[in-house]
């Protein structure tokens, strides 16, 4: 092994059923930098890294890690920190129901004389080490009193504080907002100078080239190559992660907005709220528009369509839809009123991981036909095939479990879900959060297709350049709050400039 | 489907286990049966024999399993859907059915009346009662575990310990025995063939077709796997899970029924007594996690039957009634522990590096 090498991996090969995951490739991580592994949804990075950590057995192949003699085979994450590798994923996997502390400790509790767990100290610890990262909690608390970034915050501060050699941020930034990401790039850079070899994995390529010294490309489970940073312009990685060169996202139109104002309301609310979530807001939506909600993370973006849409109850205020007022308790009263909702967080909210692609498909269909007018098996598969192929899901078969698929394909599911219900009007929260470019620019043509079609949507989204690209309208968020609306000069700046603050809009 | 080789087709049977568990209770019999130079398939041998009454009955060890693990099995289904819609178990069955049974008999014989010929009201006025009762008890566990969000071991340890003495309540703390033919029906026979066995078949019969029939399935699979986003997609969870609770108590209303009927009378303290551990065990037999999500009904009566089968084996050992909990133990964890996912696993890994080796040669 090289002096400065960290790790390497060679000639990986893994299979899941029906898919060849990845197949004999090779990897390797030097001390002090920050590597990315890029590639499309099902490229296999996320296949890879279980390798690394742990989690899934590969078939062949060999893993070095600088320091230890022989080859290496991790069969748990517990194992794989052992050697030093550390892993924070994309979805936060720690225990929302224990404190901040706890978690930072978790499986290795500092422990006092009576071998009882020291509780004072690791407290004392967190806290401190919280505090160094610039993230400001109350170690105490539980975990899940505070936001999706938060957490991740903590699982990331978890890794660190492991003295790991390789730290691997698997979509570590999906769910932060900028200010949040600086704060982690900071943490990152610093750590990458103690000598630490990253492994950082994201679709963000302005963070690939903000923050990496050197970029590791897979494509359908196969290495492209392994370049450093300054060889490989934006174009070139892109080409290399989809084999083609890009038809710029730029080619999509927005429908003319001149149209809209003549078209009739879909959706009214007038002073909705859901105590604790969202202040009263006001918001009209008309037929073929699309409107964007803008805000920073916990601003309140997600929590005003869910008011909208049942999943919250809606405490005070009046809904109208399609012209008539309506009462809402519960998502399938919305959904029969022609809505239908993606939620932001897909794991928790959105799959039902052990069931079929084709159950998973049909499923608020179903819902919506009542439990006693089931769809015949004939249908079901007929729906099922139909979206697979209009949306694109890469699938072994309608009958593979979703949770074999791939995080950008278990999103194209779900909107495949929402779509054959055909509804009048969909909410869409974060649809391209942890998605590849290609895929993120077939939901954005999606998004404007359906518009054209004279339905309705609600696009909430983290990335403000891709609202801007399909929006008519944004509503702008700011501390559960809707504090305006910009519907002209949508510009990344006036965008910005209205999130961040000031006077309120008309 | 057509290239698929038979045999891979079997070893990716979900209900393989189960079937091998129960094959395998059915071999100790035979070994037994040849060991003692009997004839080795006596197991499966199945007479016509008259009764002391007037007809003629089927009779055989198999027909004995199929009878006695009727109750069992009806426990079973309910058991199984409501594991898959809330990952956890409703322990209140065994003494639901007790309480069914002791309602059902105080409305046949009369309050304070400890023993009857004649009914006090007509049959089936007893018997929709007790059945009745138990949906109410089903409601009430459906109720804390769905909308109260207790969890169901806690929530069922209610009326686990209450049933049975609210049972001895109705009955004023008397066995009430109802002799009573009509009465005797269930726990006796429909011609030559066991009348629990016909309602077991009935209530197996009637909840596959509706599963089959309505989205019930999937909902119920649905709600159990990821409760939030079943919300969000449309369904009621929470509706589902009293649902299945409410049927749980149903089927243990109908249990408790046959179970009366078996003895002609209501005996609160020993209707039912352990059934819940067994209605639990044959849902775990059947290859089903008690973790929730999916599940298989045919594997969940497979093991309820199985369980049956290693009693009756056990006695046609030799084995005495008071022993026989230690060997039904072992006979348990054989049969856990090939359907454990490590096991499994180890033999997968076996049987690939045998294809390896074979593929080298």
């Amino acid at each position: 092994m090289e002096g400065n090498v960290v790790l390497t991996a060679r000639g990986i090969s893994m299979t899941f059923p029906g898919v060849k995951a990845l197949s004999n490739v090779d990897f390797t991580l030097r001390k002090g930098e920050i590597h990315a592994l890029m590639g499309e949804n099902g490229a296999g990075k996320s296949t890879l890294i279980k390798c690394l950590t742990g989690i899934n057995d590969f078939e062949s192949g060999e893993i070095h890690v600088d320091g230890i003699s022989g080859p290496v085979k991790n069969h748990s994450t517990k194992d794989a920190q052992e050697v030093g590798i550390s892993t924070v994923y994309q979805e936060v996997n720690l225990c929302p129901n224990l404190s901040v502390a706890e978690n930072l400790f978790i499986g290795r509790e500092p422990m006092t004389k009576l071998h009882t767990i020291d509780r004072r100290s690791y407290n004392k610890r967190s806290q401190k080490i919280m505090d160094e990262l610039g993230i400001a909690v109350d170690v105490t608390q539980n975990l899940e009193n505070y936001s999706l970034a938060i957490q991740q915050m903590v699982a990331i501060a978890r890794a660190v504080d492991m003295e790991c050699k390789v730290l691997i941020l698997d979509e570590p930034t999906s769910s932060l907002d900028d200010e949040e990401v600086e704060k982690l790039f900071t943490l990152m850079r610093a750590l990458r100078d103690k000598g630490v070899g990253i492994i950082f994995v994201t679709h963000f390529l302005e963070q690939v080239y903000a923050v990496c010294d050197r970029i590791t490309v897979l494509r359908d489970g196969q290495l492209v190559g392994e370049y450093p940073i300054a060889e490989l312009p934006r174009v070139k990685l892109v080409a290399a992660m989809m084999g083609k060169n890009l038809d710029d996202l730029a080619e999509i139109q927005k429908e003319s907005i001149e149209n809209v104002e003549q078209k009739e309301l879909e959706i009214s609310a007038k002073g909705l709220s859901h105590t604790g979530t969202i202040k009263p807001f006001d918001i009209d939506i008309h037929k073929g528009e699309v409107v964007g909600i803008a805000g920073l993370l916990g601003s309140g973006r997600s929590e005003l369509a869910r008011a909208i849409y049942g999943a919250d109850k809606a405490n005070t205020g009046t809904l109208k839809v399609d012209g008539k007022e309506v009462k809402i308790n519960q998502p399938i009263d919305a959904m029969n009123l022609g809505m239908g909702m993606l939620p932001d967080d897909r794991k928790a909210e959105g799959i039902i991981a052990d069931l079929s692609v084709r159950e998973n498909i049909i499923l608020a269909l179903q819902a919506k036909r009542g439990m006693f007018k089931q769809l015949s098996r004939a249908k079901q598969e007929e729906i099922a095939d139909r979206y697979i192929d209009l949306v694109r899901i890469k699938t072994p078969n309608p009958e593979t479990m979703v949770k074999q698929l791939s995080g950008g394909n278990q999103q194209k599911v779900i909107l495949a879900r929402w779509l054959a219900t055909n509804p009048d009007f969909l909410i869409l929260d974060e649809p391209t959060r942890g998605i590849d470019i290609g895929t993120k620019s077939e939901i954005q043509k999606l998004i404007v297709e359906l518009a054209s079609q004279g339905k309705s949507i609600l696009f909430i989204s983290s990335e403000i350049s891709e609202m801007l690209r399909t929006c008519n309208r944004m509503a702008i968020m700011r501390d559960g709050e809707k504090v305006g609306e910009l519907d002209h000069d949508l510009t990344q700046e006036n965008v910005m400039k209205a999130i961040a603050g000031g006077e309120k809009e008309a | 489907m057509n290239n698929k080789s038979v045999l891979t087709r079997i070893k990716n049977w979900n209900l393989l286990l189960p079937v091998v568990s129960l094959l395998l209770v059915m071999a100790v019999n035979i070994i037994h049966d040849a060991a003692i130079g009997a004839n080795p398939l006596s197991f499966f041998m199945i007479t016509l024999r008259q009764t002391t009454g007037n007809g003629t009955i089927l009779y055989g060890r198999i027909i004995d399993i199929l009878n006695r693990g009727s109750e069992v099995a009806i426990l079973a289904i309910g058991m199984t859907l409501v594991v898959s819609s809330s990952a956890g178990t409703d322990i209140s069955v065994g003494s639901v059915m007790s309480l069914c049974a002791s309602f059902c008999c105080m409305l046949l014989a009369g309050y304070g009346v400890s023993s009857t010929t004649t009914l006090a009201v007509p049959l089936i006025v007893g018997i929709l009662g007790g059945i009745f009762i138990g949906v109410l008890c089903g409601m009430f566990n459906g109720t804390l575990v769905a909308y109260f969000h207790i969890q169901p071991m806690v929530a069922t340890l209610i009326l686990f310990s209450a049933a049975r003495a609210i049972g001895l309540l109705l009955c004023n703390d008397l066995i009430v025995y109802v002799r009573n033919e009509a009465f005797g029906f269930f726990g006796g026979y429909i011609g030559v063939i066991p009348t629990a066995f016909v309602i077991a078949a009935l209530c197996i019969i009637v909840t596959s077709l509706f599963l089959k029939k309505t989205a019930m399935g999937m909902y119920i699979q649905s709600v159990g796997i990821n409760p939030k986003a079943s919300r969000i997609a449309g369904l009621n969870s929470k509706r589902m899970i009293f649902m299945t609770y409410t049927v749980c108590g149903l089927f243990a209303g109908i249990a408790g029924i046959v179970a009366a009927s078996r003895i002609t009378s209501a005996d609160s303290n020993n209707i039912g007594l352990y059934f819940e551990m067994d209605a639990i065990l044959s849902v775990a037999l059947g290859g089903n996690s008690l973790g929730g999500g999916k599940f298989s009904l045919a594997g969940s009566i497979i093991g309820a039957y199985t369980i049956q089968a290693i009693t009756t084996t056990l006695y046609a050992l030799g084995v005495s009634s008071t022993q026989a909990p230690v060997f039904k133990a072992i006979i348990v964890i054989l049969i856990v522990a090939i359907q454990a996912p490590p096991l499994r696993a180890f033999f997968k890994r076996r049987s690939a590096a045998k294809q390896v080796k074979g593929a080298a040669v």
